[in-house]
């Protein structure tokens, strides 16, 4: 392994030998003084207990030195995985440091809560479903998939789009998967769109559940609608009451590039190990309208039982002015 | 050789005579295939029909699902078979040139084709189960003449019932869903035909969410009291009951599930917080959260 001779060089062989699966190249890049020993530091950049990681790829890293002096450095490093979800982007800043003629890169230790070995009994509700057969009577009633309601909706323009944002609770007593689905008719009767609410939504909705959706209509302006036909669906299927995910201390802050962050952390209190947190953030305004919605798989790692880990939504709204931050809910 | 002038008018006596004579046999003929049907006749009952005259004859039969072809003599009863009019409508009788038309109406009720929707109901709910019931006679024709048809809706013993007469062979009705939880055996029935159909009633929305909150080593417990709907029938597990406190670090959230009738959930330990809960958008309590140092 060539030695690097600058911070940023540094940091992109380590990202290299990374992408190249190579993870003992990538370590060679490693500081001393990090407290990270080769597997950890392995783990860490592949991932584990099924999370989101394990199943991406690290397709390019774009490194950017923020301020350097002769013995360290600061380094954005922005990083674009192939998951299997679709992309996703992180950046981290790494700070690299001058180890005789050779940067190195100290490689953030990442505090994982150790959960010690136990039996856990899980007994939350599950729900299955059996259905009508062929033998049934003619006019037997089929078990009917579970009551939604569209509690809220508001259309907002954004540029040439419009977007359209609301909740949507299962008032019933049984699971269901949820989508919703709109369509746009113009002021001469045309269609000019129809659109579901694919990832921004939480699917599968328990009995009396609440979740945001959101639906983008690009091109279309929001002042050649007349009006909005909604389509809440709803199909009965088997479910199970857990994980119980607790989302704490969710505040605002600004991030070193002047964006306002959306943070909390993440608290399993259920027993099984949640894969892929899927975060959804609800925006109201002073009157509680829902006047923005945004989602996100949190960054790829996995949620152990009775642990937390810390998430992180972008507040970056096009047309949302600070300091009116709304108030939110995740 | 000329004729005589009365052999010429014998032989033109003769041949009107013929032709009179024939003339008459014509007419007799004709009146003897006529048909003299009902104008309606029962389902499954069958029909006989009278004719007349001599010689054999071709008897056609069309109608809803029927055909029949078959040579008959005249001057005996045809009978058709109750299993040839089984199919209730309209039914054309020809025979040797003349035809006639007769109705097959419904029998008695004999069976009922019930549709109670949907299959399942929040309790103490206005108008919330439907009914339609067709009633049918024993080869499966609508009957349209109306017909009584009793409706029973019957939870943890107590039943209503309405009855309604048939329109067109359909009884339609909308009944409330009773206070108790349970399932409801919803019954159809006219004449000797019934049918039995369940609707579940379900707990409706949660109705005054009680909770309260101690200190423990995690943090706040909170917890509610058994949650029930307004009828007091209680909200069933799993249904998710949202526990929300802000504080100066934030706002902290956990969607609970309701466990044996109560939900509860570890929030974050706080000297001064604003606890309140929440189940679809039926609001509880608030608790305001001070520890003294």
């Amino acid at each position: 392994m060539s030695p690097a001779k600058s911070p940023d060089g540094a940091v992109q062989s380590l990202l290299a030998h990374a992408k190249a699966h190579d993870y003992k190249g990538a370590y060679s890049y490693v500081a001393q003084s990090s407290d990270n020993d080769e597997q950890a530091f392995a783990r860490d950049l592949t991932g584990r207990d099924g999370s989101l990681r394990t199943y991406s790829s690290l397709q390019q890293a774009d490194t950017k030195v923020l301020h350097a002096t002769d013995d360290e450095a600061l380094v954005r490093a922005t990083l674009e995985y192939a998951t299997a979800v679709g992309a996703f982007y992180d950046t981290r800043d790494l700070k690299v440091v001058k180890q005789g003629d050779r940067w190195q890169v100290e490689w953030p230790v990442v505090q994982e809560a150790k959960v010690p070995p136990q039996v856990i009994q899980e007994n939350y509700l599950r729900w299955d479903v059996i259905t009508r057969g062929s033998d049934d009577d003619w006019g037997a009633q089929n078990v009917e998939a579970p009551r939604v309601r569209i509690v809220s909706m508001n259309a907002i323009a954004q540029g040439n789009n419009t977007i359209i944002v609301g909740e949507i609770e299962n008032e019933d007593t049984v699971p269901g998967f949820v989508s919703v689905g709109a369509t746009l008719v113009g002021k001469d009767g045309s269609v000019l769109g129809e659109e579901t609410s694919f990832d921004k939504i939480s699917h599968t909705l328990l009995p009396k559940e609440i979740s945001p959706f959101r639906i983008d209509f690009p091109k279309v302006q929001l002042g050649t609608v007349k009006s909005v036909r909604m389509a809440p669906n709803s199909i009965l299927g088997p479910a199970s009451a857990d994980p119980v995910i607790g989302v704490m201390h969710q505040r605002v802050e600004t991030d070193t590039r002047g964006s306002h962050v959306l943070k909390g952390d993440l608290v399993n209190q259920s027993g099984v190990v949640v894969n892929i947190p899927h975060v959804l953030a609800t925006y109201y305004d002073n009157s509680g309208k829902v006047i923005w919605v945004s989602g996100r798989l949190r960054r790829p790692s996995a949620v152990a039982a009775d642990t937390s880990s810390i998430c992180r939504r972008s507040a970056r709204r096009p047309g949302l002015q600070c300091p009116q931050l709304p108030r939110y809910r995740e | 050789m000329t004729k005589s002038p009365i052999e010429v008018v014998v032989k033109c006596g003769c041949t009107m005579a013929v032709a009179i004579l024939l003339m008459c046999c014509f007419v007799i003929a004709t009146h003897a295939a006529e048909l003299n049907v009902p104008t309606s006749v029962a389902a499954g009952s069958g029909l006989s029909i009278p004719t007349s005259g001599r010689g054999s004859a071709t008897l056609y039969v069309a109608g809803p699902g029927t055909a029949i072809k078959r040579k008959v003599q005249l001057g005996q009863e045809i009978q058709l078979s109750a299993d040839e009019l089984q199919n209730a409508g309209r039914y054309v009788v020809s025979l040797d040139g003349n035809s006639a038309t007769f109705f097959v109406i419904a029998g008695p009720v004999q069976s009922i084709a019930f549709l109670a929707r949907p299959s399942r109901v929040p309790a103490d709910t206005p108008n919330v189960i439907t009914g339609t019931a067709l009633v049918f006679d024993k080869y499966q024709n609508l009957v349209l003449q109306p017909q009584p048809v009793k409706f029973d809706l019957n939870v943890n013993g107590q039943t209503v019932s309405r009855t309604d007469m048939t329109k067109q062979g359909i009884a339609y009705i909308k009944l409330d869903s009773s206070k108790k939880e349970g399932p409801a055996q919803f019954m159809a029935s006219s004449g000797p035909a019934s049918v039995r159909r369940v609707v579940q009633e379900v707990a409706s929305d949660p109705c005054n969410i009680r909770m309260s909150a101690e200190r423990d080593k995690n943090g706040v417990l909170v917890r509610t009291d058994p949650i029930r709907d307004c009828a007091g029938n209680p909200v069933p597990d799993g249904t998710i009951v949202t526990f929300t406190s802000t504080d100066s670090q934030g706002k902290n959230t956990v969607d609970a599930r309701i466990k044996r009738g109560i939900a509860q959930a570890h929030l974050p330990a706080s000297a001064n917080a604003t606890i309140s809960v929440a189940s679809g958008v039926v609001v509880g309590n608030e608790i305001q959260w001070r520890v003294d140092r």
